[in-house]
């Protein structure tokens, strides 16, 4: 069993141990294979390659993702904490609405909305510009965490609040300094989810953004791939280099990354 | 409440309804079915010839091809590695591995897909040629391309049925397993009796957001081989882009993404029931 385990585990390693040793050994020992061990030597030149690459570099990439992802992450948070409390204490006619609206948002492939977008943006002038795919990704963002932290606040006794409140504490008070920080975990997790999923974004930033220094890490990676050849050394670094930022999220948040999924899919 | 709201009339439901009504738009802005007619007969939607010359065969039927391998092999093996992997020393960090295939941003999976059945650096043909055959870069020729990338997004998706199984594992009672120990069921018969039938509202909910995934796949298609060669592994997504944004042929693009989310509201059906049940 535990023989059979690791094999399957040793598949899905594998991919990744070869992208690292692509990475970071030089040209001439990946001829026969990465997988070949008879002379091994360690190089960072790839990664200073992408990171200075001559028509797209990675740094400016690194560092518009962070531009783009963080916004877009705290401002949905903020937004659908409010509304999600809302919706978790007062009675209103819209909860089949709001779950219908969800689940919508959740199905709707982003290609339903990608003309009519492109086209508003242009007429407000925000196309190529950050601000509007940071309202983008707010607006995707809103109803999933909207109804994740709905769903945590459900599980918050009314009883403390009641307490509070008979001690003469308005409803933002009690907002603020009894409810938000029992929300810690729950918003930790919407929070790397949310992030991860804008820094993964590849489609909404190429329907919007275009300028050859504004490109997002994501836009970067298919013009590293050359189209009759492909230089997999510096490909390989780019990729990890990439996908190191999210990975740092999982494995740090691991806990609350994976409520979230869970809480994200299951509803 | 309000700007919530307010921006997702602008940014979700105005421009969704602004597709479909642009779907039924001719080229001189009157409405008509022409966009449908041309895309629906079009070789790039669905073609017959491929039947007798091999791929392409649309990209209606390569989104179904996808779900036709993708969704049972992610869910049995999702399944099965929960399963094993509980019980398994290092499970956790088994299944952490996994896992990362879902962390990582999709357009660098389609790097990682791309890499693993590439003609020389791939590890699919370092393991061919173990066994003396001669590989070729897989995702570069018609009749292999799509079926690379799909096996390769097994590789990517796995770890979330995965996850999502092992936590409906915990719920189950312990004491179903022992009961069914001490009447000498085998651990076949268990798995089969027991642990699948009271997996079932996990299976459905992992079913759903698979097919979600399977219809709107784009990232990695995109920066693998770009749909090609000669639109062998384009699908849906990725044809709207190339109409829209290409072809500038709005018309033609609203009617591949009206065609998509209908497929994606018909596969989610089963989740907007369940609002009747609403807590």
């Amino acid at each position: 069993m535990n023989l059979i385990a690791w094999l399957i585990g040793l598949v899905w390693l594998v991919p990744f141990i070869g992208v690292l040793m692509t990475a970071i050994r030089p040209l001439d020992e990946l001829l026969h294979g990465w997988w070949n061990f008879e002379s091994v030597h360690f190089t960072l030149r790839n990664f200073s390659a992408s990171w200075n690459h001559s028509t797209a570099p990675l740094s400016k990439g690194i560092v518009n993702s962070l531009k783009v992802a963080i916004p877009s992450t705290v401002f949905p948070i903020i937004l659908a904490t409010m509304a999600g409390y809302y919706f978790s204490r007062y009675r209103f006619p819209f909860k089949k609405i709001l779950f219908t609206t969800i689940i919508l948002t959740l199905a709707l492939p982003q290609q339903m909305i990608a003309v009519p977008v492109f086209q508003m943006l242009s007429s407000m002038g925000l196309v190529d510009s950050y601000i509007g795919l940071i309202l983008l990704h707010t607006a995707w963002g809103i109803p999933w965490i909207t109804f994740f932290m709905r769903n945590f606040f459900i599980t918050i006794p009314v009883s403390i609040e009641e307490a509070a409140r008979i001690d003469g504490a308005s409803d933002f008070k009690i907002f603020l300094k009894i409810i938000l920080p029992l929300s810690l975990p729950a918003l930790g997790s919407a929070a790397a989810l949310q992030f991860n999923w804008v820094w993964s974004d590849f489609f909404l930033a190429l329907i919007t953004i275009y300028s050859p220094d504004k490109l997002l890490a994501t836009q970067r990676i298919p013009l590293m791939r050359g189209v009759y050849h492909v230089d997999w050394g510096l490909l390989s670094a780019a990729a990890i280099t990439v996908m190191i930022v999210p990975i740092l999220v999982y494995v740090f948040l691991q806990k609350y990354y994976v409520k979230g999924m869970i809480g994200w899919a299951m509803k | 409440m309000a700007p919530a709201l307010a921006l997702i009339v602008i940014f979700v439901i105005y421009p969704s309804l602004r597709t479909i009504f642009m779907s039924f738009l001719d080229e001189n802005g009157r409405l008509s079915l022409k966009n449908y007619v041309e895309v629906l007969k079009s070789r790039d939607t669905f073609d017959p010839e491929g039947f007798s010359r091999g791929f392409p065969l649309g990209t209606l039927l390569h989104n179904l091809i996808w779900i036709a391998i993708h969704l049972p092999l992610t869910i049995s093996l999702g399944l099965i590695l929960a399963v094993i992997l509980r019980k398994v020393k290092g499970g956790n960090i088994l299944k952490s591995i996994i896992f990362l295939g879902m962390v990582m941003p999709m357009i660098v999976g389609g790097v990682m897909v791309r890499f693993m059945f590439d003609g020389s650096v791939g590890v699919v043909n370092g393991v061919l040629r173990i066994f003396g055959i001669e590989g070729r870069t897989w995702t570069a020729y018609p009749d292999t391309a799509l079926l690379s990338l799909i096996f390769g997004s097994v590789w990517l998706w796995t770890g979330f049925s995965m996850v999502l199984y092992s936590a409906g594992l915990e719920t189950i009672p312990r004491d179903f397993y022992e009961a069914a120990a001490i009447d000498g069921a085998t651990p076949l018969k268990i798995f089969f009796k027991i642990t699948i039938p009271l997996l079932k509202p996990v299976t459905v909910v992992v079913t759903i957001m698979t097919l979600l995934w399977e219809l709107k796949i784009f990232d990695i298609v995109y920066v693998a081989t770009m749909g090609g060669p000669g639109g062998a592994s384009n699908v849906l997504a990725l044809q709207m882009y190339t109409y829209a944004f290409r072809e500038l042929n709005y018309g033609k693009a609203s009617v591949v993404a009206v065609i998509l989310t209908a497929s994606t509201l018909l596969a989610s059906i089963p989740l907007t029931k369940s609002a009747g049940e609403l807590r």
